[in-house]
């Protein structure tokens, strides 16, 4: 019998880990809209959101060993944290600033993930200072003997700031185990790419710092998980970085605070909306019977029921006590 | 014990510290052949280029990869050639350096070091010359330390590396070779935070750190010969976190207070001596409370003529305490 691992296109996964692949993108997205929704009534100052770009990140983070492999993520990564092991749950708990919010206890805003456990490395708003986290975390990999790899995530915008360009230059010298995931959706806020670089594909960038630079339809999860599977495999034989620049559209304003029809048509948004990587990834899974359409509607169903509970979960839970405000300035002595 | 000088005290602790835990490791532009200071001198030769790294001319990524390090188990130790090359690394030392731990609520830290030659009056012009402290002193989640000893610069520098929380270890650079003192070759650490009382006395408390102290302890013996006024003279060493009830307790007894630093004076370090005197010992006031700093020219012009307009010396702090204590 043929399976489903043997159909071109499928990077040898299974029928489950498909199945899987589309629950975490349907995850990711569901998780945005829920998240945005609370904004609008008015049950969290501020949401940032990635839909559109869940092949991107779920692509990436699904090549990785979560725990073990390290993720620097932005602001739109809802697909690599919930990939990763991060849960609705989570997000939601950060997005309404709860004591209990594993990512900064009602200190930093939503959408800025972090686990000590899964590796996922607390981030800032300034864009791309992560990247030379990554560069810092891989060379200790590299210092201690440790087969990890590093894979850190910005946007089209981000990829102008000096820090990433800094960053790939030193990972190129030490051919440190670095993966650069640049989500290009095309316009950083109201800025077109044709704005911000002089080049069409920024992966071109990678060969100036001396290692592969790759662009890969990032709507495709398949071609994305395909790409960031032999960079990961670059990366832990020692081979040293890889550049994936993963063109995409964000689907939905910048932040809850953003209004995107000032800077481009509904027309455009609704022609992308039609190539976005879930519809797309759904007819694929149809097409090459891993799913039906009930199937796909089960599925959906159980993520909708995930995220219900874990909204009224978030809901209920407390905020921090104010008596804390002061604390973990410092490291506190035992 | 050897009288050493603080260039040879600072490349101690370094390679004590190195030797002490396989964790530690330093990395910078040129340390790898020494550095222009030559304070990391004979590491490579010792620990090998991966424990004595020389990183690509970028400072914003020589801070930012001793971060991802220090997350990831090590204990970097950074060295940024000049002080005044240290601005393109200001956002990776306050946004992430200093918050990080703040703002993952205690679950991730950065126990990084940076050091770096801070200070003027060695000609070296605008752009080796400058006093960085205020800016970072102003930053809750670092600790700023400014040496201008041997015997300091090699205790506070183990203690930095030492620290859990991110640290700017500042030498000023005209102390480097400027003086020998003793410094034990044994194992010793001074605590982060604590002022030295370099001198006790019991007319005016002058509050100082850095190279200042050295040229305030001048005037100070010059005034008292002269005029028989007695200073008390206060090296905070730490800026951040900085000793309050050590300046204090002095001034509560000397009722007079001088605070004297080679920064410019609007904005700097002193100015928040000067607050917290005004706000907490006021009642035991006699005087002033009064600073001496550089004017608000950038720091320091290159002619030693100019600089040396500029830049407090021993004579005019004891101008300044003669000033006060006639008050």
């Amino acid at each position: 019998m043929v399976s489903v691992s043997d159909v071109p296109g499928a990077q040898g996964l299974s029928e489950n880990q498909l199945r899987e692949l589309y629950y975490e993108m349907f995850l990711a997205r569901s998780v945005g809209e829920r998240a945005r929704m609370l904004s609008r009534m008015g049950k969290g100052p501020f949401a940032v959101t990635g839909e559109g770009h869940e092949a991107a990140q779920v692509g990436t983070a699904y090549a990785m060993t979560p725990g073990k492999d390290w993720a620097l993520t932005y602001y739109r990564d809802l697909g690599v944290a919930l990939t990763l092991g991060m849960t609705p749950r989570d997000l939601l708990l950060a997005h309404l600033a709860r004591a209990e919010s594993i990512e900064s206890g009602g200190r930093n805003m939503p959408s800025h993930f972090s686990s000590v456990d899964l590796h996922i490395v607390s981030g800032s708003a300034p864009v791309s200072t992560q990247v030379p986290h990554a560069v810092g975390i891989a060379l200790a990999s590299k210092l201690r003997g440790l087969d990890e790899v590093a894979v850190v995530y910005f946007g089209d915008g981000g990829a102008s700031v000096g820090d990433v360009h800094e960053s790939m230059n030193f990972a190129g010298v030490h051919k440190l185990a670095v993966i650069f995931v640049c989500e290009n959706n095309q316009y950083a806020i109201s800025v077109p790419a044709s704005k911000q670089a002089a080049v069409t594909d920024l992966s071109i960038r990678a060969q100036g710092y001396g290692f592969p630079g790759v662009t890969v339809d990032g709507n495709d999860v398949l071609a994305v998980y395909s790409v960031a599977k032999e960079a990961v495999g670059r990366a832990r034989n020692g081979d040293g970085p890889t550049f994936i620049e993963a063109k995409t559209y964000r689907l939905v304003p910048h932040t809850s605070d953003d209004d995107d029809s000032r800077y481009r048509s509904r027309e455009e948004v609704a022609e992308w909306a039609k190539k976005g990587p879930l519809v797309r990834f759904a007819a694929w899974l149809e097409e090459n019977g891993v799913v039906s359409k009930d199937e796909i509607g089960e599925t959906e169903a159980k993520a909708m029921a995930e995220i219900d509970a874990a909204t009224e979960y978030a809901e209920a839970a407390p905020a921090p006590d104010p008596a804390t405000a002061m604390r973990h300035v410092f490291v506190e002595e035992e | 014990m050897a009288e050493k000088t603080m260039v040879e005290a600072v490349r101690d602790a370094l390679s004590d510290e190195m030797r002490r835990d396989e964790r530690v490791f330093v990395l910078g532009e040129d340390v790898g052949g020494g550095g222009v200071f030559r304070a990391t001198e004979g590491l490579r030769d010792e620990f090998g280029e991966d424990r004595c790294m020389d990183t690509p001319l970028a400072e914003a990524t020589i801070v930012g990869a001793s971060i991802g390090a220090s997350i990831n188990g090590l204990l970097p130790v950074a060295e940024i050639q000049f002080a005044d090359f240290i601005h393109p690394a200001f956002d990776q030392i306050v946004s992430e350096a200093a918050r990080l731990h703040y703002r993952s609520n205690g679950a991730w830290s950065c126990p990084i070091t940076v050091r770096t030659p801070y200070g003027a009056g060695v000609h070296g012009g605008p752009y080796h010359s400058q006093s960085i402290e205020a800016f970072y002193a102003h930053v809750p989640g670092l600790k700023v330390i400014c040496v201008a000893s041997p015997y300091d610069a090699k205790g506070l520098l183990k203690s930095a590396i030492r620290d859990p929380n991110p640290v700017m270890f500042l030498e000023h650079k005209k102390a480097y070779r400027l003086f020998r003192e003793e410094v034990p070759d044994e194992d010793y650490t001074i605590p982060i935070g604590v002022a030295a009382t370099k001198r006790e006395g019991d007319g005016m408390t002058l509050v100082t750190y850095g190279l200042m102290t050295r040229y305030s302890l001048e005037a100070a013996e010059e005034v008292r010969g002269d005029d028989g006024i007695s200073v008390e003279v206060i090296d905070l060493r730490t800026v951040s976190p900085w000793d309050k009830d050590c300046v204090l307790e002095s001034v509560r007894k000397t009722g007079k207070a001088l605070i004297v630093y080679e920064d410019n004076i609007s904005g700097g370090f002193g100015a928040e001596v000067a607050a917290t005197i005004a706000q907490e010992a006021f009642d035991f006031l006699d005087g002033p409370v009064t600073r001496i700093a550089s004017p608000d020219v950038p720091l320091a012009p290159y002619s030693g003529v100019l600089e040396e307009q500029i830049l407090p010396n021993p004579q005019k702090i004891a101008a300044g305490i003669r000033k006060l204590a006639a008050y």
